[in-house]
């Protein structure tokens, strides 16, 4: 499966507070919503002119701080392809991939990648291509694949659960 | 080869004889956490198709981040996580006079050694401190343990971080985390199973031990752990939900890093904005005005928080230009508190005494900020923006520093107190 989108880059540490605000948890619980309020507290511009198919890059521990989805779910709903760090907190890697957001660790994502220009992610085959060259990242394990397939954890579940009953039928 | 005790917990929730660092394991948790967001979680829950959860003992589900419900949005959330416990038959429900879930958990004797605890919430982290294996997960996922009973994790590595010295007076354990999260960074544990060792976590309280063990969610680990010991069975008589057995790392395990502290020399630390890692020392930020204080949260906001805050008040005022919050981290605080006088005292001092609850953490209720102020909290977040308002500054210290700056209404050493 192949993206291609503009990039939105970013730094290190960038965390769920700034991503989603915690003084919307309760109050903002429409996804479409939650898109508007995007990456609100680190870059006011995004929400308003990200474009479906967007990718964000970033540098290490992206995500960091809550747990809340909402952070992956608002990412996602603004229509952003990917995220494409150099590494991942490990509550936003879990909820990104549930939501059926790609969490992308690319150690070269800061480096190899700039800001606003236009390059391609192939999941299945590891690779990013950016003006700078092509580059391998490691490809999800095949359980992660599944999921995001499936369109996120809950999909999957559904369709796991689905799948035992009929095979027990 | 010995195995450490991520290794030991996670095959024996797996239904494994073992299993090794970076292998991905299908777990049943023995207890799950969730709080306000319950609501949200039950959702997606009946999206999954499944009608009932797995089992109704195991959940525990304290409601905490806005209590009282300030508004008709977060009565209404409320209201629908009370209709979700009552339809499930949910035996651990917690409604809002109870307080923090963290510290609610603690208490009710949920938290046990070598039980697997999974809760939405990143600072879940805490029960570790007696000696659980204990992680935040999101909310999707927790709706898919309330269907399926199970959940998959990845079995981490582990860091050893050896605490050693004599803590001078007026340094404690939220010094001793933010010195270690500013020299670790916000992701030097990224992924790990962090286990807090030495003489300096032996003769620590478990109330403080628990603020080691939930500040190490804020250098990325996926646990943190102290071995038990009589202190721990000790605070746990009387509580225990069931019968437990130690589980702890063996001598020869395998541990991917070794860190030591000596924390002799250890002065008192404050965070600065915008991050939890950017830490110095109090000196360095002294005489920054403040204009509230806040002493609580899952970090610290036990008796021994409290009393601390209440020693250095003793005989003195808050600043007339701060506002001093103090909010207990449950009811059983609140009470112990009010019985021993320490809330009178920080009433008659000037402190703001106010429901167990979250509050103003994470800036969804209460103790708001106004462009331009800064507040000195001793919870454990301090990104922009955190505490509800963008242009406002949050630091972040221990429950003594926070008590003398209320005092002198700028950042203070609590040590001139003493």
């Amino acid at each position: 499966m192949e993206l291609k989108g503009r990039v939105w880059k970013y730094g290190n540490d960038v965390n769920t507070d700034v991503i989603f605000p915690g003084k919307y948890t309760y109050t903002v619980t429409d996804p479409k919503e939650m898109a508007e309020h995007a990456l609100e507290d680190l870059d006011p511009d995004f929400a308003q002119n990200v474009r479906p198919g967007d990718l964000v890059v970033a540098g290490r521990n992206f995500g960091c701080g809550s747990s809340r989805e909402q952070a992956a779910t608002c990412l996602r709903q603004a229509g952003v392809g990917a995220v494409i760090a150099e590494s991942f907190s490990r509550i936003f890697f879990r909820n990104a991939i549930n939501q059926g957001l790609p969490a992308i660790q690319f150690k070269g994502a800061l480096e190899k990648i700039e800001s606003e220009e236009e390059i391609t992610v192939d999941l299945s085959r590891g690779v990013i291509t950016s003006r700078a060259g092509t580059f391998d990242f490691p490809p999800f394990a095949k359980f992660v694949q599944g999921i995001l397939a499936d369109g996120g954890l809950v999909e999957h579940t559904r369709k796991t659960l689905n799948d035992k009953s009929a095979g027990a039928r | 080869m010995g195995k450490t005790f991520a290794q030991k917990v996670l095959a024996a929730k797996a239904g494994k004889e073992n299993v090794s660092v970076g292998e991905i394991v299908d777990v049943s948790p023995d207890v799950t956490l969730s709080h306000d967001n319950t609501a949200a979680i039950s959702k997606i829950f009946e999206g999954i198709g499944v009608e009932k959860i797995w089992d109704p003992s195991k959940p525990v589900i304290v409601l905490d981040h806005c209590v009282p419900a300030a508004t008709d949005k977060y009565a209404s959330n409320h209201k629908t996580i009370r209709e979700f416990v009552a339809k499930q038959g949910i035996e651990n429900f917690h409604d809002i006079n109870a307080g923090v879930c963290h510290q609610v958990l603690a208490e009710r004797g949920h938290a046990l050694p070598g039980r697997l605890i999974l809760g939405s919430d990143s600072h879940t982290t805490s029960y570790g401190a007696l000696g659980a294996f204990a992680a935040g997960i999101g909310r999707s996922e927790m709706a898919v343990i309330f269907a399926t009973g199970s959940l998959w994790l990845r079995v981490p590595e582990t860091l050893r971080l050896g605490l050693g010295g004599v803590l001078p007076e007026g340094v404690g354990p939220k010094d001793v985390i933010l010195h270690v999260i500013g020299q670790l960074g916000a992701d030097g544990a990224l992924y790990r199973a962090v286990e807090y060792a030495g003489s300096v976590v032996d003769e620590m309280s478990v109330g403080g031990r628990m603020t080691l063990c939930n500040m190490a969610a804020e250098m990325g680990a996926k646990i943190g752990y102290v071995a038990p010991d009589e202190k721990t069975f000790g605070w746990l008589e009387g509580r225990e939900q069931a019968d437990y057995e130690t589980v702890a790392s063996d001598d020869d395990a395998e541990f991917e890093q070794v860190l030591r502290f000596d924390v002799s020399d250890l002065q008192p630390q404050v965070a600065k904005p915008h991050t939890v890692d950017n830490v110095c020392r109090v000196g360095d930020v002294s005489g920054t005005r403040i204009h509230q204080a806040l002493v609580g949260t899952c970090t610290n906001g036990r008796l021994e928080d409290l009393q601390a805050v209440s020693r250095i008040l003793a005989g003195r005022k808050v600043h007339r230009a701060v506002r001093l919050l103090i909010f207990p981290a449950s009811m059983e605080v609140y009470h112990d508190a009010l019985e021993g006088g320490v809330l009178s005292d920080l009433l008659c001092a000037g402190a703001v005494i106010m429901n167990p609850g979250c509050g103003p953490c994470l800036g969804a209720h209460e103790g708001a900020l106004a462009p331009g102020e800064v507040c000195l909290s001793t919870a454990n977040r301090n990104f922009r923006g955190r505490m509800g308002c963008r242009e406002a500054d949050v630091y972040l210290a221990s429950p003594e520093t926070v008590a003398a700056s209320a005092v002198t209404g700028e950042i203070t050493d609590p040590r001139e107190f003493l």
